[in-house]
């Protein structure tokens, strides 16, 4: 029975990928065309663009993300120790503790050395 | 074996169907609302009260003139829509919208799939729509657009952390990851109730994932033109469209069936219960969208990282305290 549910899952992703792929047919085949060079400069409030879009950017994104990759493997751990943390007891209660503490900590960390800044 | 296939199948197409009217009345309902809350009417000629809008629009946007940067990534610029629009529909295969009910004798389960990982999926498919918004952003070589999308990607990963916290408190008061088991643990007691605190995360982590105002950093029309999808025009505007306004009654429906029990309450059958919770969610999106102010970056991420991650920890330890000494 579960497989068959899996089956309906993949199904209805196919059916998802149609209604895009023919939406993106729908624009391919019914709107209009008339491009000229002016009109594919990319907008940048009126003026012609200077030099690209893909240029430096701040460095905050990059370490915002690298945080970020560290909590959410660890939200990943909890899930399957919050599924059968009734049938463990006390002993993987006080693990997770520990476990939650470290992260904790670890957030703290980053706290204090301005890493959750943005200026 | 053919009949079960039917029946998928049928459910299946229902079900995009009433997703995309969804969809359509959810930018009718949003234009109308918001006009009343500015004192306007907002769109009530096309059809008896602006009915057909929704309609009219969608013809336009499918005749518009398409045209693309010349500078732009051309094959992700025509694929970022797409996958915007695929991730918002695919969560639906394993949200439930009711019971299994009666229907000409046979009985029909109201929801598409019940997998044992079924909000691990719902959030999978979520982050997957992230990436919509950031190659859309950065594949029109647009200085607005690659802005845009950059606010996006930081806060959405702030805030799936949040809304990440709440469904593990979730989880652990429901015992399940299964989305029909969760609403049936709520039958007594909605989940409101016992997470309190989890409930309120998850609804600021919701405003947040859907790009909503007071977070609507990412298309902040007076900074950024029109954020990501500034570059984008017609009908592949209309699919990122779909992808935001997917995801509005997406969240409505997550906090209805994670937090207010989703089908249970009294006199109305279940499926009438699912949509008036599902419905007052989408109006208080709404409402919140013409009271409040948008808050700057800097506020934003403070507010993610220093308020919700630490709270949401703590809510999880709290939680995991209260099953231990009640449950056992």
């Amino acid at each position: 029975m579960l497989l068959l549910d899996w089956l309906y899952v993949a199904a209805f992703a196919v059916i998802g990928l149609l209604l895009a792929a023919l939406s993106l047919a729908i624009v391919w085949v019914l709107s209009p065309r008339s491009a000229y060079p002016q009109k594919r400069m990319t907008y940048e409030s009126g003026v012609v663009p200077i030099g690209q879009a893909w240029a430096q950017f701040n460095i905050r994104y990059y370490l915002f993300g690298l945080v970020f990759v560290i909590f959410a493997v660890e939200v990943i751990y909890l899930y399957p120790w919050a599924i059968v943390f009734r049938q463990l007891g006390k002993f993987a209660f006080f693990e997770m503790l520990i476990f939650l503490v470290v992260l904790l900590l670890g957030l703290a960390y980053a706290w204090r050395k301005g890493a959750l800044e943005w200026t | 074996m053919i009949t079960v296939v039917l029946v998928a199948a049928v459910k299946s197409v229902a079900l995009v169907v009433m997703v995309l009217l969804g969809f359509a009345y959810a930018t009718l309902l949003e234009r109308r609302l918001l006009a009343r809350f500015q004192l306007r009417y907002g769109p009530n000629r096309t059809g008896p009260f602006g009915l057909l809008q929704p309609f009219a629009d969608g013809i336009k946007l499918i005749f518009k003139e398409s045209f693309m940067p010349a500078t732009a990534d051309r094959l992700i610029y025509w694929l970022a829509p797409a996958i915007s629009m695929v991730a918002a529909l695919f969560v639906y295969a394993v949200i439930p919208i009711g019971p299994e009910i009666r229907f000409f004798g046979a009985t029909v389960s109201l929801y598409i799939a019940d997998v044992n990982v079924g909000i691990l999926l719902v959030l999978g498919a979520s982050s997957i729509g992230v990436y919509g918004v950031i190659l859309g952003g950065w594949s029109s070589n647009n200085k607005y657009a690659l802005l845009g999308c950059l606010r996006s990607s930081a806060q959405l990963i702030s805030y799936e952390l949040a809304i990440g916290l709440a469904v593990v408190s979730v989880v652990l008061t429901a015992g399940s990851l299964s989305l029909v088991d969760i609403v049936n643990a709520q039958q007594r007691l909605w989940f409101v109730a016992l997470q309190p605190v989890g409930f309120l995360l998850f609804f600021i982590g919701a405003l947040a994932e859907t790009n909503r105002a007071p977070f609507d950093l990412p298309e902040a029309e007076q900074e950024l033109i029109a954020g990501f999808h500034t570059e984008y025009g017609g009908f592949k505007f209309a699919m990122f469209y779909v992808g935001e306004y997917v995801g509005i009654i997406t969240m409505s429906l997550l906090v209805t069936t994670l937090f207010l029990g989703g089908w249970h309450g009294p006199l109305l059958p279940g499926p009438h219960w699912v949509a008036v919770k599902t419905f007052a969610f989408m109006c208080l999106f709404i409402w919140i969208r013409a009271t409040m102010p948008r808050v700057r970056h800097d506020q934003l991420m403070a507010f993610g990282w220093k308020v919700l991650v630490p709270l949401g920890l703590l809510n999880v330890v709290a939680t995991a305290v209260i099953v231990a000494l009640v449950g056992g």
